[in-house]
């Protein structure tokens, strides 16, 4: 196999764990907070978080280019300071991330769900702060199902395409992740030289997910 | 006023349900593979066509090589009209080509443009090595003709080795021209065809005709068409002068 398929595959493994990394904190908080009791408007964030799996990723793309493009909200101000986002590697980051938030945070609030919530109560009674009930009772309790959000994260994040195209272009040995070389190699007529990439994506996100299933608790394991 | 409007459509359906069935008795609908540059020429054509003819044209617009791809593939199609000639020398290869429909037809040059509130302006070719210009879009360059003029024309002018780092590759030339009208790339170089359509975009410089390939569109009859005939027909207007009226109207030079 070629350095170049190489460096598509590692790259696309790199952008796939940053971009899990960057969603991990603020998906582990929406988790929890939609795995509370009801509020107010949790239904309305519940259904926001959702979006990204449900509206038209080449749309969600469009989304993030008005947003992070060199004339866009945040983008204009990144451009200041002199921070690229669009057609770098930080764009396929970026849309990956988005991309792979929605699994992370059901994952992650089915996993608090199930965690007995008159441990919490029982906590909070002998008066420990809603904090230290999350970090020593929650979380630990619910640690598997937040590892195995993340897995299936980084799974889907491997996968992304549409997004990614529309704000990261298409830039060999910058951008290029392996669902973009592949479409690239169709366009170009070389169908096997996407050959490899194709088995090695399916290899990875195959190994990724049998993970994500091990770790997943089952009845009467636990 | 909600419900009277779709009275009305339905009205309209209903009347002009019979023509349509009339119509499709002697019409017949053809389906043109034409490059991305000629989007806006073509659909002008096929307006004046439709009326003239009574065909139907069914205009398949994007890079000649995805075109091409395409036409290998099978998709049926009547008549292809290539940015670049080693598109048709392909498909004449593969003998998908009726004999002695291939013609060039037209012909074009390369700019260079900004994005039209941009400060920095590439006086020529070789302003675009400056730092300055970070990011420079084209058309993907081994495959689509608009990217693969360009990638040419900056190898003879020497500059291919330092900026082809900065090359971000779109899909084809117009998307070429929207990357740069959204300002998320510095520059681009696409054909001065695209620079007239644009809105949001200027030319900074022209590349001259010396320093270019030869830009040449080759318009041909497929053998995949199920109405050679009207085809043919076609192939014939597009080259005569009421069509490359049309085409020069908008920017086109003609062949040679």
């Amino acid at each position: 196999m070629s350095a170049e398929t190489w460096q598509i595959v590692f790259f696309t493994i790199k952008v796939s764990l940053l971009g899990t990394l960057l969603i991990l904190p603020l998906g582990v908080a929406v988790a929890w907070l939609l795995a509370l009791r009801e509020w107010k408007g949790k239904a309305l964030l519940e259904t926001a978080v959702m979006l990204p799996l449900f509206v038209p990723p080449v749309a969600t793309g469009l989304i993030l280019l008005m947003l992070f493009g060199r004339n866009g909200a945040f983008g204009s101000a990144l451009d200041r300071i002199g921070i690229d986002v669009v057609f770098t590697w930080r764009a396929v980051v970026l849309a990956s991330a988005v991309m792979a938030f929605p699994l992370l945070v059901r994952t992650a609030q089915a996993a608090f769900q199930e965690v007995n919530p008159r441990f919490a109560d029982i906590a909070r009674t002998l008066g420990a702060s809603e904090w230290r009930v999350f970090a020593t009772i929650s979380l630990p309790l619910a640690f598997r199902g937040v590892v195995v959000g993340a897995v299936l994260a980084f799974a889907r994040a491997m996968g992304e395409f549409g997004a990614t195209a529309i704000v990261a272009g298409m830039i060999p040995g910058k951008t290029m992740t392996i669902s973009l070389a592949i479409y690239q190699n169709i366009q170009l007529g070389q169908d096997a030289a996407a050959l490899p990439l194709l088995l090695i994506s399916i290899a990875i996100v195959f190994l990724t997910v049998l993970c994500g299933q091990m770790l997943l608790p089952r009845k009467g394991r636990r | 006023m909600d419900h009277s409007q779709k009275v009305d459509v339905k009205t309209k359906v209903l009347l002009l349900l019979p023509f349509f069935l009339g119509a499709s008795l002697s019409a017949e609908e053809l389906t043109v593979h034409a490059a991305a540059s000629l989007t806006d020429a073509m659909k002008e054509i096929a307006a004046v066509y439709e009326k003239e003819s009574g065909d139907k044209l069914q205009l398949n617009l994007g890079a000649s090589s995805m075109l091409a791809r395409q036409i290998e593939e099978g998709a049926p199609a009547d008549v292809f009209l290539s940015a670049d000639e080693a598109k048709m020398d392909a498909l004449e290869k593969k003998g998908l080509l009726v004999a002695g429909t291939r013609r060039s037809l037209l012909s074009n040059t390369l700019v260079i443009i900004v994005p039209a509130n941009a400060k920095l302006l590439p006086e020529r070719a070789a302003d675009l090595a400056k730092p300055e210009f970070k990011r420079l879009a084209l058309a993907e360059t081994q495959t689509v003709p608009a990217g693969i003029y360009a990638r040419e024309s900056l190898q003879r002018l020497g500059l291919w080795e330092k900026l082809k780092d900065r090359v971000v590759p779109t899909e084809n030339v117009r998307a070429t021209l929207a990357a740069v009208e959204s300002g998320n790339v510095d520059a681009g170089i696409v054909y001065r065809t695209d620079a007239l359509m644009a809105k949001k975009a200027k030319v900074a410089a022209e590349i001259p005709a010396a320093d270019t390939p030869k830009i040449s569109y080759p318009l041909a009859v497929l053998q995949s068409s199920r109405e050679p005939e009207r085809a043919r027909k076609l192939a014939d207007y597009l080259a005569s002068p009421p069509a490359q009226k049309i085409f020069a109207k908008f920017g086109f030079l003609p062949a040679n």
